[in-house]
């Protein structure tokens, strides 16, 4: 059995893998729903009907793909220069915290002026998170992967220690949970009733800024170079340190808003639940991207739509909504795998097409 | 101070410290075989969690101890299978393959608890290993009770560290298995198969981290909850850094890591008044981070590590 390069991958063929691979992990969904005893067919029409069956599903979505698309950014970013930030789940509590510490009573003002605030606290705590790891890597040589991964353990207790302590609300009779968010300082909503904000139009932006500068600035040239050679990069008198670090702070930033997001955003105020995994979800979501900013914009709403529908085929049929995290790991293998056949094709030695 | 001092004259430190230290010698060893062979394999944490519930689960439903154990091992071998698949004969980002492994392995291990037993509000529990209270052996003062009284588990997670060191050190495999880990294009010329020593290796290694995570549900404790594991792959991830892959150095660390544990939690209820009790949840992740930069410039990794090799390739 030999592997050859197929030469180079089409447009076409390179867009196609994700949407594939996004199928064929939903059409392995019907495995564990016939383990779990559901009527397959149902339960596709109810996981549907959980996300388009009505105006407000479809913005229960959208409210959900909100802090995807910051984190899929974060690993997007991240993951072109090579630099392994998997501690996005961290950095986004890190920016929840920047945001609480400053829009919960610290300052007041006009709401013109407390939402960028409390933006660029939480972004710049989300960097600072990523900063660190990246300092270890360029610094002492020590893995970001160990190093940003052990960080989210590490920050989550301490947002456990804050809740308890300097950001504990004294008003929420001993539950550990910060102080609401200043209606100031709370990202407004986009339609009355629904739950979908204005962190879907920040980050939308953010999608459209970071296409922008990965492929049409130094910047980005500077980040795609580091990524595809650093050796090449260095030689060529790219300052791969810098690079590194100043994606790391971006990378974290993006991640910090996700925070922001969900915290000004959606539930007001931080308790040590407010993720559940949007970190982790984020790696899958660039992955499924290709690493493209505006790819991650759609598949951070594949994710959401695989999360939202499967909450609610769960609601009503009885299969445990643990389906949804199976989905999306399904995903990310699959498009791993589906890259490998994009790129290479496999040939039977021996077989009588085995000469060319 | 003096109480500090009496902290490790006690034996239930020791004790402790081994303890915490058993699920970290099998995944240091685990993830040092993958190592070796030069295949990085980030499922460790989810493969840790699919050793903890699928041993558990086995015991629950009537199979006996041991046999759990083996399920769980032939449970991680499988998703190492998976991993080797993708980061061997595919060559895929082992990075990007070990997270998806986690996270598959995570969710199909959380996905069946759930399924198995919908309607549990408190985790159901099994009867685990029980200290192994060796007649004699347990008696002789100090030394008796830290060795001798552990669970069967940890004994063989200090017996792995033997066969782990012996068959690296003094078998024609485990020499070969350096070299695929060193010198792919050298083991390929010398009629070995790269992918079989690299498959094999990443197996075997996964196998060993299921056990470290059947030993918290079937040793350590007697339930399946769902956080269990706790990070504790990644930290394994770290250490085997620190040991430079060599199995002795693993155990080493490993205790070291039990050791400090067991102190802190100690020193927790000494200082608990005074300290916030996270500082010390902290310490291990920590502690993890400052072992690494400590050793990372002067780490030697195995020189293939990370690298793909194909076949017909130069």
């Amino acid at each position: 059995m030999v592997i050859e390069p197929r030469g180079n991958i089409s447009r076409g063929v390179q867009m196609a893998i994700p949407v594939i691979a996004a199928l064929v992990a939903l059409g392995l969904a019907a495995l564990p729903l016939a383990f779990a005893g559901a009527p397959v067919l149902e339960a596709y029409k109810q996981m549907f009907i959980g996300v388009f069956g009505s105006v407000f599903s479809f913005t229960e979505m959208l409210t959900r793909a909100t802090p995807l698309i910051f984190t899929g950014l974060a690993a997007a970013l991240a993951f072109k220069a090579r630099l392994w930030n998997i501690g996005a789940e961290g950095q986004l509590y890190l920016g929840a915290m920047g945001a609480v510490a400053v829009g919960s009573g610290l300052i007041d003002g006009p709401a013109v002026l407390m939402i960028p605030l409390v933006m660029i606290a939480g972004a710049a705590a989300g960097a600072a998170g990523m900063l660190g790891p990246a300092i270890l890597k360029t610094r002492f040589g020590a893995d970001e992967v160990v190093t940003s991964l052990l960080l989210n353990f590490i920050i989550l207790i301490f947002v456990q220690m804050m809740l308890e302590g300097p950001l504990k609300d004294p008003m929420s009779m001993g539950w550990p949970q910060s102080e609401p968010i200043l209606d100031n300082a709370a990202l407004p909503q986009l339609i009355p009733r629904m739950r979908i904000h204005m962190g879907l139009i920040v980050a939308l932006v953010a999608a459209v800024i970071a296409q922008i500068a990965l492929t049409k600035t130094t910047w980005g040239f500077k980040i795609r170079a580091v990524g595809e050679n650093a050796a090449a990069a260095r030689h060529a008198g790219i300052n791969v340190n810098r690079t590194l670090l100043g994606v790391a702070c971006i990378s974290g930033a993006l991640a910090g808003l996700a925070g922001v997001s969900e915290v000004a955003g959606l539930k007001g105020y931080l308790t040590t639940d407010l993720s559940p995994g949007y970190g982790y979800s984020g790696i899958v979501v660039a992955m499924l991207a290709g690493l493209s900013p505006m790819g991650v914009v759609i598949a951070a709403l594949y994710v959401a739509s695989v999360f939202v529908g499967a909450d609610s085929m769960s609601r009503a049929m009885g299969v445990s909504s643990y389906l949804a995290d199976l989905v999306v790991s399904m995903s990310l293998l699959s498009v791993l795998i589906g890259s490998f056949f994009a790129r290479y094709r496999i040939r039977f030695a021996g077989k009588a097409g085995a000469s060319q | 101070m003096m109480d500090m001092l009496q902290i490790f004259l006690n034996e239930s430190f020791w004790v402790a410290s081994l303890r915490i230290a058993t699920p970290l010698i099998f995944g240091v060893l685990g993830a040092l075989l993958c190592e070796r062979a030069g295949v990085l394999n980030l499922g460790i944490e989810g493969i840790f969690v699919v050793g903890a519930m699928v041993g558990w689960m086995s015991v629950y439903a009537g199979a006996p101890l041991w046999l759990g154990v083996i399920i769980a091992a032939a449970a991680g071998g499988l998703f190492g299978l998976f991993h080797a698949i993708l980061t061997v004969p595919l060559g895929l980002s082992q990075h990007v393959s070990g997270l998806g492994i986690t996270l598959f392995a995570t969710s199909v291990a959380q996905f069946l608890y759930r399924t198995i037993l919908p309607d549990v509000s408190s985790p159901p529990r099994i009867i685990p290993f029980q200290p192994m209270d060796v007649p004699i052996l347990s008696d002789i003062p100090f030394l008796g009770p830290v060795v001798f009284q552990q669970t069967a588990m940890t004994w063989l997670a200090l017996i792995m560290v033997g066969v782990v060191w012996w068959v690296i050190n003094r078998t024609p495999l485990g020499v070969a298995l350096q070299a695929v880990g060193d010198n792919p294009d050298a083991v390929n010329a010398q009629g070995l198969s790269v992918y079989k020593l690299r498959i094999g290796a990443v197996v075997a290694g996964s196998a060993l981290m299921a056990l470290g995570g059947a030993f918290l549900t079937m040793s350590a404790f007697d339930a399946f909850f769902f956080g269990m594991v706790n990070g504790r792959g990644w930290i394994c991830i770290a250490l085997v850094i620190f040991a430079s892959w060599r199995p002795g150095k693993a155990l080493l660390g490993a205790l070291l890591f039990g050791m400090f544990d067991a102190f802190q939690v100690r020193l927790q209820t000494e200082a608990g008044a005074i300290v916030p009790s996270q500082i010390f949840l902290m310490a291990p992740y920590v502690l993890s981070i400052i072992a690494l930069v400590i050793v990372a410039r002067k780490a030697e990794y195995p020189r293939a590590l990370l690298h793909p090799w194909f076949k017909g390739h130069r």
